[in-house]
């Protein structure tokens, strides 16, 4: 099967007066068809950049300086740059919902004038068109119809998310990036928001979503793989489940761990979590990145940096004790 | 040792109050010495309102905040009032918004000193303390900016203020929402910690049961501004009665199990 979308060692760096900030640095997915991606790790990680390069969407301060993004296997979307990839991959082929979408809808206008607004620019629709496509794809989501007559602020932050989700994807995109759409959202209208993406999923509206979230317990429940970022660095990847029951690296075991969910089990095991602060990442540390918070920390892991290398059955990790490199 | 009875709040908007909300609808609980209460509930339940009236940051419209055996609205003078805020400290959800950004972020921890006796010596030092106690390192907090830190190192920072005043209530308004899940965990085990030190008793306000699970003696679930059920942790999770706590349950993510309905 061919991936629908491939990073190669990309690396996306932000100037800052303090220097190159390594946002992005050599990190490597690919997303099948069917994959519901999760990319997890903690503010600061280099998820949401990972985002923006994944369509490449680098307006300085960032800058692209490697590596390729290939659709399809062919097409290296890097090689096409920003202006064209806009032109003609956003909407259409990928298509990004980030942090606080839901107050991108306008607030003056309401959300059925809105959609009238991006099919008329897209497809070149008349109002009537416009109008029956949008209420159909309501339908077919299960959003109220009524919400197209609404004025944003008429509606819940939950609900809000879901409209920005529909309209984003009423071109059919393959690939649907969503960055954290429900950390602003209380239990229950994360929820819908979750069913509604995995609505997408099976009624074969978008054919792939990469869902990057801090919060594990989430991403347990819809994703189907993950890939583990720190300081700007895939750390373990590999299906949700099988990383899940047994993390090899030290970071993705100790953020699984942090997790804090209502169950006897976990509640056993206490408290944990990570200490200290993740690195500046002008000046991330020589070696392994993670080998100063690491508790498992080996006098290989300051010297030299772990590749990420593949174990088979779709997993690989970066990390010289998994590897047994010392 | 708090108590709070009948407690209402309406807001009303428009003019001449046209349209009103009952935010607090006859809430009724009471914290014990060195007691966690959590109050659980969605967006709007109430919970905030809440906690503002505890500290006396906003008025009721009809009802009760007893405090050590005094209605905390019939405080007279700057000094009873001061000695309130001393004895009952707010910790925020967002940690950045308590920091003045013109000032260094110290200046959050010598402030409290202004609640305290004039006569305070060793601040310094004592911050140093404070700063030791909640796990930061001094030297990578003094004399920073409140933007040159972390969600989590500003967060701590609020709490560090509870070591030096010693509160023995701390009404905590969702703690650990803006901080990263991985750190969460970290910020809760201070507040225990303060706990099993100073005996304080903590109104832990969130809207994640599992959090409020890790941290409660007993947990109020709010939904519309009423409480509608109260009790031990393993008996609301357990064995929930009000059909919203059910759903809340249902609702939240786990990692032991995966939604079937989804």
């Amino acid at each position: 099967m061919n991936a629908l979308l491939v990073a190669e060692d990309v690396k996306a760096y932000y100037s800052s007066s303090k220097g190159l900030v390594r946002a992005v640095d050599g990190v490597s997915v690919d997303i099948d068809p069917g994959d519901v991606l999760g990319v997890a790790g903690e503010s600061g990680c280099g998820k949401s950049t990972l985002s923006n390069v994944l369509m490449m969407n680098i307006r300085p301060p960032l800058s692209f300086l490697g590596g390729k993004v290939l659709l399809d296997g062919k097409q290296d979307l890097a090689a096409m740059g920003r202006e064209k990839v806009k032109a003609q991959v956003w909407g259409r082929v990928i298509t990004l919902v980030p942090q606080s979408a839901l107050n991108a809808l306008v607030p003056t206008r309401k959300v059925g004038a809105f959609i009238k607004d991006v099919l008329r620019y897209h497809l070149k629709l008349n109002a009537r068109e416009a109008w029956a496509l949008a209420e159909k794809r309501f339908q077919e989501l299960g959003l109220p119809v009524e919400a197209l007559t609404k004025y944003p602020h008429q509606l819940s932050g939950g609900m809000r998310q879901r409209v920005v989700i529909s309209v984003v994807t009423l071109l059919n995109p393959k690939l649907l990036i969503v960055d954290e759409p429900t950390s602003a959202l209380d239990v229950s209208t994360q929820k819908q928001v979750l069913k509604m993406l995995l609505h997408l999923g099976a009624k074969h509206i978008v054919r792939a979503i990469v869902f990057i979230a801090h919060d594990i317990a989430i991403l347990r429940q819809i994703a189907t793989r993950i890939a583990i970022m720190y300081a700007g660095k895939v750390v373990e990847v590999g299906p949700m489940e099988r990383v899940f029951q047994g993390p090899l690296h030290p970071y993705a075991y100790s953020l699984i761990h942090s997790v804090l969910t209502p169950e006897p089990e976990v509640r056993e095991r206490g408290l944990s979590y990570i200490a200290g602060e993740p690195p500046d990442l002008v000046h991330p540390p020589e070696g392994c990145r993670f080998h100063p918070r690491c508790p498992r920390s080996l006098p290989i892991c300051s010297r030299e940096e772990p590749p990420l290398i593949g174990l088979g059955e779709d997993r690989f990790v970066a990390c010289h004790l998994a590897l047994g490199r010392h | 040792m708090l108590k709070v009875s009948d407690l209402t709040e309406v807001y009303t908007a428009g003019f001449l109050q046209r349209g009103s909300v009952v935010a607090v609808d006859e809430a009724n609980f009471a914290v014990q010495e060195g007691e966690t209460v959590s109050l659980v509930g969605e967006s709007g339940s109430g919970k905030t309102t809440t906690a503002h009236i505890i500290l006396r940051l906003l008025p009721p419209t009809s009802g009760k905040v007893v405090f050590e055996g005094r209605d905390i609205w019939a405080f007279k003078t700057r000094k009873e009032l001061k000695g309130y805020w001393h004895k009952v400290h707010g910790i925020f959800q967002d940690p950045y918004a308590a920091f003045n950004p013109i000032y260094k972020a110290d200046r959050i921890l010598y402030q409290v000193f202004n609640l305290m006796d004039r006569g305070v010596r060793n601040r310094r030092r004592l911050v140093r303390e404070a700063l030791e106690a909640v796990k930061l390192r001094p030297e990578e907090v003094l004399g920073r900016y409140s933007h040159q830190l972390s969600g989590g190192q500003r967060q701590r920072m609020m709490v560090a203020r509870c070591y030096l005043l010693k509160p023995q209530l701390i009404v905590a308004d969702e703690p650990v929402s803006m901080v990263d899940a991985s750190g969460r965990a970290g910020i809760l085990k201070l507040f225990l910690e303060l706990r099993d030190l100073y005996g304080t008793a903590v109104v832990f306000i969130t809207h994640d049961l599992g959090l409020a699970y890790y941290m409660s003696h007993r947990i109020l679930v709010m939904h519309k501004g009423r409480i509608v059920e109260e009790g031990a942790p393993e008996k609301i999770l357990g064995d929930p009665q009000h059909s919203y706590t059910r759903k809340l349950i249902a609702d939240i993510p786990l990692i032991g199990r995966k939604w079937e309905d989804i």
